[in-house]
């Protein structure tokens, strides 16, 4: 069966308003935990919220656009763990915590 | 002959510069390399007379163009030379009496080691009074005139060593500088209003110029001859001048500097004929300068100073002469001539005077000469017979017939610049006599141990020609009216206009004025004892020493508003523009660290800021959207 078949409609609100709140989740930990891996997790979380509306929103309207974009976020999403990840073992080891807090060196 | 004239220039030229280039090598016979090429100007001086001789007197104007020089639509200026009875009447005196001198300094300046550089300078300024008189450009005038001024800075302060020889030097060229100015405008205005700077282009478009046009461009022209000529009120610098070496104050006096305001003016002949307001401006300019330098010239006890002024004096006399206009311009010249040969002669014997008196200058300390230094005596009372005015000598043809052109005219105008012509005649009488009798005749006067002995025959020599050039050129040349009628291409025919009073009562009236002139200088100097020490004077005379509080007025007038003005410029130019300056710098720094303190380096923070920029943003595109 066609998963874009216009006889098929859908209403993407439920979809938007779970996205809300797992952005909301992710931002929450991004901006009041200090351990880097949990604020980590929580970018991912966000990122994680759009592509469902990305999603969503591409079964509603019946365009592949979105589903584009959501793999977009995905590959992009792979590349900063990595990079990421790297960053937080390279700080850990240099200072034995992954606090945020903690490194202020690029303080102006 | 005329076409290859260029070398009068050059050789002087190429002589200076192999003597500044060259070596060591040179120090033994690179004077006489400087009198050579010195005298080379002379031969095509004498070649380019001849030549023009042989022209019809109408036909007496050769241009030869040298090379292209400025190549423009509008403005077009070839380097070309103009040979006529003027430029040539100059080449020869230029070239004999600077020759004259140049063979005088091979023995005055015999002891000094930079002796080779001495006589690049002399051949430098010979070749720029030769640029300058020959040119036919009012542009290529100036590079001359320029070159003038150059080596006079360089002469003067010869032995710049002296700090107050430099800062003479210094004088001199600041002075000629404001002159420099009044030329350049000069220039300007000519280009732009009569759309040329040659000779032929300006006097073929001056009459049909404006009035006004003509006099800025004939006051102009007068600033910069002040400057040159130390005419009121730039005379300032001459007596200053005197720290040269004498032979280059002879060099500046007769031949190479002062002369060229003169020359300037009437060279300008066509241009002032439009102007007469500028012209009269020239005869006052000429007739107070006459009786400042005599009057300066009363005072003074040092030998050279008292014919610096004589020369000021002198150099009025010809601004005046070519301030009448076409009635005088001819004796304007004339006097030049005759005042080239009786000044430079009287200089060289001042020099030879000093070079007996181990360098001093102080006529007081002279006194009783005339027996011990019998050459220059004869050489220098020819000089003072000749600036005196007396019959036959050459003053006489030349400064009579000034001060009788002066009383030509109507209304008061003759009567003052008569006056102070025939006046002036007197006070040059006194204080020339004054000069002489102070200097070799009554009672010795000398320092304990000095030694007066006659000059070496290499400077006996020039002063002995240029005596007998005192004596014979202003009857040589005014017989016949010879030279006027020479000069008559390029000053115009003359006009006989009878003076306001008749002529003999003129003559008798001046030669009975020197005649008081000699007396009072007699009684004074030779009957009476000369004290050694200058007495305590009236306040004119103390006046006349300080030269008529000249620097006392140029310090007031001009360089203390002068150094005030500087002082206010230099403190805005510290406080608004510099402070503009730096308060932008200032200001930025400051907004530097405000913004700062958003740099916090805490990454949560940054987040949180994202956050809400995002949210900010998001909710102006739904709320646009919408």
């Amino acid at each position: 069966m066609n998963p874009f078949d216009p006889v098929l409609p859908m209403n993407p609100m439920n979809y938007v308003v779970l996205a809300s709140i797992l952005f909301s989740i992710g931002a929450a930990a991004v901006l009041l935990r200090r351990n880097a891996i949990i604020a980590f997790m929580g970018v991912e979380l966000m990122l994680n919220a759009s592509n469902l509306v990305f999603v969503a929103f591409s079964r509603s309207l019946n365009q592949v656009t979105g589903q584009v974009f959501a793999f977009l976020v995905m590959v992009v999403a792979a590349a900063e763990v990595v990079v990421g990840l790297a960053i937080i073992v390279a700080v850990f080891r240099s200072r034995q915590s992954i606090s945020l807090d903690e490194p202020a060196e690029m303080k102006g | 002959m005329l076409s290859i004239t260029w070398l009068a220039i050059a050789a002087p030229l190429a002589s200076a510069a192999l003597l500044l280039i060259g070596g060591r090598w040179l120090d033994r016979w690179g004077h006489w390399l400087g009198v050579v090429a010195s005298g080379a100007t002379v031969v095509f001086g004498i070649g380019a007379f001849v030549g023009l001789l042989s022209r019809a007197a109408g036909d007496r104007a050769v241009e030869t163009r040298l090379f292209e020089w400025i190549p423009g639509s509008t403005l077009h200026v070839d380097a070309s030379l103009l040979l006529d009875p003027l430029s040539v009447s100059f080449l020869l005196l230029v070239g004999v009496v600077g020759t004259l001198i140049h063979v005088y300094s091979v023995a005055y300046m015999a002891d000094d080691p930079r002796r080779r550089t001495f006589f690049a300078y002399l051949n430098l300024f010979v070749a720029a009074m030769l640029l300058l008189v020959l040119a036919n450009s009012y542009l290529l005038l100036f590079v001359g005139w320029e070159g003038v001024g150059l080596s006079s800075y360089l002469l003067i302060g010869f032995w710049n060593h002296k700090p107050e020889f430099a800062s003479a030097a210094n004088k001199a060229f600041v002075v000629n500088r404001v002159g420099d100015v009044g030329f350049i405008i000069a220039l300007g205005l000519m280009f732009s209003r009569l759309g040329a700077v040659d000779f032929t282009g300006v006097f073929a478009a001056a009459p049909t110029a404006s009035t006004g046009v003509l006099t800025a461009i004939g006051l102009m022209l007068l600033l910069a001859a002040c400057g040159k000529s130390a005419q009121f009120p730039l005379q300032s610098w001459l007596g200053d001048a005197m720290a040269g070496p004498t032979p280059v104050s002879a060099l500046i006096h007769a031949a190479t500097m002062v002369t060229a305001g003169v020359y300037l003016v009437v060279r300008s002949a066509p241009i002032y004929a439009g102007a007469p307001t500028a012209l009269l401006v020239v005869a006052i300019v000429g007739a107070i300068t006459l009786l400042f330098g005599a009057i300066v010239g009363m005072a003074k006890d040092d030998i050279k100073k008292v014919l610096a002024a004589s020369t000021i004096s002198q150099i009025g006399y010809m601004m005046l002469a070519a301030g009448l206009g076409p009635v005088g311009y001819a004796f304007a010249i004339f006097h030049l001539i005759t005042h080239g040969f009786f000044k430079a002669g009287l200089f060289l014997g001042a020099g030879s005077v000093m070079h007996g008196m181990d360098d001093q200058v102080d006529m007081r300390r002279f006194g009783g000469l005339s027996t011990l230094m019998r050459i220059t005596w004869v050489t220098m009372g020819l000089g003072w017979l000749a600036i005196l005015g007396v019959p036959p000598f050459s003053g006489f043809w030349s400064k009579d017939r000034i001060i009788e052109a002066a009383f030509v005219g109507e209304g008061i105008k003759p009567w003052l610049l008569g006056g102070v012509a025939l006046v002036g005649a007197g006070l040059t009488a006194y204080y020339m006599s004054r000069l002489f009798f102070m200097t070799f005749h009554g009672r010795q006067r000398w320092t304990e141990g000095q030694h007066p002995h006659e000059a070496p025959a290499l400077m006996t020599v020039p002063m002995v020609l240029l005596a007998v050039g005192s004596a014979a050129a202003g009857l040589a040349l005014a017989a016949g009216n010879s030279f006027t009628t020479w000069l008559e291409p390029v000053t115009g025919a003359r006009i006989e206009d009878s003076p306001v009073l008749p002529t003999p009562l003129i003559m008798t009236l001046t030669l009975t004025l020197v005649a008081l002139g000699i007396g009072a200088a007699y009684v004074q100097y030779v009957s009476r004892p000369v004290p050694v020490k200058a007495p305590v004077a009236s306040i004119a005379t103390i006046a006349a020493r300080k030269d008529l509080f000249q620097d006392v007025v140029n310090a007031a007038v001009f360089q203390y508003p002068g150094q005030y003005i500087t002082r206010m410029l230099v403190f805005v130019d510290a406080t608004a523009v510099d402070g503009a300056v730096n308060g932008v710098g200032a200001g930025t720094a400051r907004l530097g660290e405000f913004i700062r303190r958003f740099q916090s380096g805490r990454v949560r923070s940054y987040a949180a800021v994202m956050l809400i920029g995002v949210l900010i943003v998001a909710v102006l595109v739904v709320k646009g959207g919408a």
